[in-house]
């Protein structure tokens, strides 16, 4: 294996890990804490076992998050010294805050772990709110630095020198905001959706019913109106894409050809020989719409992009389609359950209902793994977009496909273990939390 | 702004050692124990690192978070040369930090599995403060060299050397010693004080043997440890005071009132070691094999990347350190009532 590749694809492999386990330690915490509130305020038993049960699956994920995440702020390094010795000092900001909110994060849980019937209600439950808040502004600072690579600001590039370096300018780079919006409705829809299909297969089968419902309806509720959301947030993400990186948007619709009236491609097979894309369902000038707002105005193809600076078409444009595809199957199941929600009670306790939360657990994971990738393949041949090419930027050491192998070796263990540690969690349910 | 980054890396590197190291040590202790007592090793320590043990190794990533942004050239360099090193001790932290964690949660606690989690944990306590301990050795040693031509020379020789390695197993009799010491306190029975007034005095033998192993080393290296450290006057004091320290602490270790005391004597020794090790190489934090040097004051990010960086870590730690102080205090009011509750 080629060393860049083994690189690049640890890289991935990384983030693509530590992308799940972060968005459910930051996710999980907010509906630990709701949880938690409508304990104290009920006394209902029910809600303290629901805030306790989770608050494992939190410690689980955090520490298994705090470690990849160490792991990743060291690969930065190893795989890529070349771009961190430019980059380090320009999109650094987030990353020093973000060393702060997850010190802070740390803390917190600390105190919310090992805080019953130690501290004072009012004060555990705070500490419980300070971790959801810590997690989600640590993954919003990290977003905003991965922005940065994508919508490079804050800095001169003059003569392959970077100079008048601005970090606070460079935190807040054009894309940070639409980015940071997109990932953090996504990491709720996801992780919503994921929860709430864990509980509806419990329900389903009938095992501690009373319990499992009412963990349900939190995750669900937060899943269901992320998903709802999520799509005005993606039109704000694909504008903002047509404008800084043509060659990404381009590649998502697998649009080769300039002109107006550039009509929306969804699904097919892009050839990128022929320069066109087999059985794709064409709807004629929506993507002029959805770039421009109006039907007519010419959207840039890639036949407006050197072929060295074009990222890979094929996998951007699947990935594209896996996202929207199942970003909008979690909406109209979100849109099914508040239907059910006000008017129609009686789905709760049928099968179809349950049976179709049950296999959208990981929908949300495939659509933000999809998304992802169209985030970071859509940057390729970049890595500082525009300014530094991936390939510069990597570790002169040979032999990194080892390194590869071994991680991914790695992941894939720490992800059984996890698994396994929830399944033991929720066998371990009527014992523990619900007898 | 550049002397409050550098106060903040070394002292974030000191943190990282004293709090990081003695949970490390922690591990190393339980590896130590004989099957009897494992137990209870584990239980004591579990009381003691459960609330604060994430916390202690956020002082890792502040200290990387403070290379990548102020030192970016010191930081590649160093993941260039230092790689495998490296990438090892990553390995040692995620076995470890899962491990602990695992350990604890999982909810069915079986012989089996948790025998199985014990494992890793504690061969993982060893081996990642020996890397740590290898890669600063390695830092020092003057044995990274940019022109080697070959992948053992550039990439394994770098750290893999008496010089380095003995730096790494010293390291971890410190942490060993740290923890026993800091465990002393932690238990109410006397049978466990005795094991870890032993554990900490075996310790302490061990770390005295492995810095005299660091020692003949560095002669066979050709690093001029001696003459750097009794060369100038405040690293020679240093010394000394963690030597006086060290007497002090034999003293007064087995009086179960002085359990405050031998605790920061403990840190007060480990710290001078660093000090003087620290002050004698300043401002070089990399030393090459060509006799030339990555400088702190010289090899740092410019104007307005070290301004926005000191101000983010002032601000920051106006916020953690308040709630890291009150998060040891609230842990330490010893009303030991249940950890977790089911």
């Amino acid at each position: 294996m080629d060393d860049f590749i083994a690189a690049r694809s640890q890289m991935a492999l990384s983030l693509g890990f530590h992308i799940i386990y972060s968005c459910i330690g930051m996710v999980m915490p907010v509906f630990m804490a709701i949880s938690h509130y409508k304990w104290i305020k009920t006394k209902d038993p029910v809600y303290k076992n629901i805030t306790i049960a989770w608050s494992k699956g939190v410690a689980i994920f955090f520490a298994t998050g705090a470690v990849s995440g160490t792991m990743l702020s060291f690969e930065l390094g190893l795989l890529w010294p070349g771009f961190m010795k430019h980059a380090g000092p320009i999109f650094g900001m987030p990353f020093s805050l973000e060393g702060v909110a997850f010190f802070i994060e740390a803390i917190a849980l600390g105190f919310f772990l090992y805080g019953w019937n130690r501290l004072n209600t009012w004060f555990h439950w705070v500490t419980g709110i300070v971790v959801g808040i810590s997690g989600i502004a640590s993954g919003i600072l990290v977003v905003s630095a991965n922005s940065w690579m994508n919508s490079p600001s804050g800095f001169d590039f003059v003569n392959g020198k970077y100079i008048n370096i601005d970090p606070l300018k460079a935190m807040f780079n054009e894309a940070w905001f639409s980015e940071a919006l997109h990932m953090t409705i996504a990491a709720f829809s996801a992780t919503g959706f994921a929860v709430a299909g864990i509980h509806a297969l419990m329900i389903y089968r009938k095992r501690n019913v009373h319990f499992h419902s009412k963990a349900f309806k939190i995750a669900i509720i937060f899943g269901a109106a992320a998903a709802i959301l999520q799509p005005l947030s993606g039109d704000i993400s694909a504008k903002g894409a047509a404008k800084r990186q043509p060659a990404k948007l381009a590649a998502m619709e697998a649009y080769f050809h300039t002109k107006e009236y550039a009509p929306l491609v969804i699904g097919g097979i892009p050839d990128t020989a022929a320069k066109k894309v087999n059985y794709g369902i064409e709807i004629p000038g929506l993507l002029s719409f959805l770039v421009h707002d109006n039907f007519k105005q010419q959207v840039n193809g890639l036949d407006k992009i050197p072929v060295k600076n074009q990222p890979p078409i094929a996998v951007t444009h699947y990935a594209f389609q896996i996202m929207v595809g199942f970003g909008m199957l979690m909406m109209l199941i979100g849109i099914l359950y508040f239907i059910a929600l006000l008017k129609k009670k009686s789905w709760f306790n049928k099968g179809w209902f349950l049976k179709m939360f049950i296999w959208a657990t990981p929908a949300g994971f495939i659509a933000l793994e999809a998304g992802w990738t169209v985030t970071e393949v859509g940057r390729q041949p970049w890595i500082i977009q525009g300014v530094m090419r991936t390939s510069e930027a990597v570790t002169p050491m040979p032999g990194i496909q080892y390194s590869f192998y071994l991680f991914t070796f790695i992941y894939f263990t720490l992800s059984v273990f996890v698994i396994f540690l929830l399944k033991r969690q929720i066998q371990m349910v009527p014992e523990l939390y619900d007898r | 702004m550049l002397y409050v980054v550098i106060l903040f890396l070394f002292a974030a590197i000191t943190l990282y050692f004293l709090l990081g190291g003695a949970d490390f040590g922690a591990g190393i202790i339980e590896l130590f124990t004989s099957n009897d007592n494992k137990h209870r090793t584990r239980k004591t320590s579990y009381q003691a690192i459960g609330p604060i043990w994430e916390a202690n190794h956020m002082w890792l990533i502040i200290t990387v978070v403070i290379l990548f942004v102020g030192f970016p050239t010191i930081y590649s360099e160093m993941c260039v040369y230092l790689h495998i090193p490296l990438l090892i001790m990553l390995l040692g932290i995620t076995a470890r930090g899962t491990a602990f964690a695992f350990r604890n949660y999982d909810a069915i606690k079986d012989e089996k599995t948790q025998g199985f989690y014990n494992h890793i944990f504690v061969y993982s306590s060893f081996v990642t403060p020996m890397f740590l301990g290898i890669i600063a050795g390695s830092a020092l040693s003057g044995q990274i060299d940019p022109s080697a031509k070959t992948f053992a020379g550039a990439y394994i020789f770098s750290w893999l050397n008496w010089f380095s390695v003995s730096v790494g197993l010293f390291t971890v009799a410190l942490c060993g010693f740290l923890a026993a010491i800091y465990l002393i306190g932690e238990c109410t029975e006397v049978y466990d004080i005795k094991r870890f007034i032993k554990k900490a005095k075996a310790m302490n033998i061990a770390a005295v043997v492995l810095g005299a192993l660091v020692f003949l080393a560095s002669h066979f290296e050709h690093v001029h440890l001696a003459d750097w450290i009794f060369g100038n006057l405040l690293s020679l004091a240093a010394v000394i005071a963690a030597t006086l320290s060290l007497i002090l602490l034999w003293f007064i270790i087995s009086d179960k009132k002085n359990k405050q005391w031998i605790r920061v004597l403990a840190a007060f020794q480990v710290s001078m070691i660093l000090i003087s090790v620290g002050h004698t190489r300043f401002p070089r934090f990399v030393i090459f094999k060509d006799g030339s040097s990555m400088s702190l004051l010289t090899d740092h990010a410019t104007g307005k990347s070290i301004d926005d960086l000191g101000i983010g870590l002032l601000v920051g730690s106006l916020f953690i350190l308040p709630a890291l102080g009150y998060l040891y205090y609230s842990f330490k009011k010893k009303d030991n009532g249940q950890a977790v509750e089911h």
